[in-house]
């Protein structure tokens, strides 16, 4: 089975869990675990997030997400922006690099998609905006029985 | 959002999703409770707590901060498998004590 989804809505804080709702429900024909699951709200919660505040600086405008896996059950997200763009995008994904200094954020969004997601590729042009692509192979419960017979060799 | 005195600690209970949008409410009111300068230890009660993003570690570094400067300390308990392995990943677990003092998550 393939699917596709896109879909448009505006910067603002309260589309941060809307965007978590609708890729969840989307994933969900992937059968993935809760974590598996966990994993995907929370890389597409930062990417959206840092399409807002940072984009758009908080001035609103619209945030594209789009998603879709095929066969072999690789579910690819994009979270585009037209916002401010990055400079300098392989200082930005350091940890603890942040410009948001004052608004209290720690600078981990990008470590925090790398970690729970397999890739993460972002392509930005300085002025015109952001595309952060987010990939993940959903292995399902053959993941769980994978990390428990890793747990058992040690 | 429920406040009670737990001996000389203070437990609060933070509930609901924690991520940018809801992050300037949480931190408000943590901050309102910080107010009262006899209040030292706060411990974070987190068991329905459903979800956290990086917006969470700010709210959580910047009342840590605030706590330390008093010579106190933040902690947290009850937290679901999915808020730990964002606190283990940021490194929250170094500086923030884990207060029911279990290793690793709930099933
Ligand atoms: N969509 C974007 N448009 C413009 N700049 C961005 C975008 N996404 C990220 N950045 C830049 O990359 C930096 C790092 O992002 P990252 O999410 O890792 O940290 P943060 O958002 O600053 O803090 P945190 O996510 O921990 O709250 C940001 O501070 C910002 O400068
Ligand atoms: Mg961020």
């Amino acid at each position: 089975m393939e699917n596709r989804m896109e879909l448009r809505f505006d910067a603002l804080p309260q589309n941060e869990a809307f965007a978590r709702v609708v890729i969840a429900a989307f994933a969900v024909q992937l059968c993935p675990t809760l974590p598996e699951m966990a994993d995907i709200k929370t890389a597409v919660s930062e990417a959206v997030t840092n399409a807002i505040i940072h984009g758009y600086r908080g001035e609103g405008g619209t945030v594209t997400m789009t998603a879709d896996f095929g066969e072999r059950k690789m579910l690819t997200i994009s979270i585009h922006d037209d916002g401010c763009g990055i400079r300098d995008v392989e200082a930005a994904m350091q940890p603890f690099y942040s410009t948001g200094d004052g608004a209290e954020r720690s600078g981990m969004g990008f470590c925090v998609m790398q970690t729970f997601m397999d890739a993460v590729e972002v392509d930005s042009v300085p002025g015109e905006g952001t595309t952060v692509t987010l990939r993940k192979y959903i292995l399902g419960e053959a993941g769980l029985h994978r990390e428990r017979m890793l747990d058992e060799i040690g | 959002m429920t406040v009670w005195p737990y001996q000389e600690a203070v437990t609060v209970v933070i509930g609901g999703e924690l991520d940018h949008c809801s992050a300037p409410q949480v931190r408000q009111q943590l901050d309102d409770l910080l107010l009262d300068e006899s209040i030292v230890h706060v411990v974070l009660d987190l068991e329905n707590l459903t979800f956290m993003d990086s917006s969470g570690i700010g709210v959580l570094l910047g009342r840590l901060r605030k706590l330390a400067a008093r010579g106190g300390s933040l902690s947290v308990k009850g937290m679901q498998p999915s808020v730990e392995k964002l606190f283990r990943l940021s490194g929250l677990d170094r500086v923030i004590g884990i207060a029911d003092g279990r290793k690793g998550g709930r099933a």
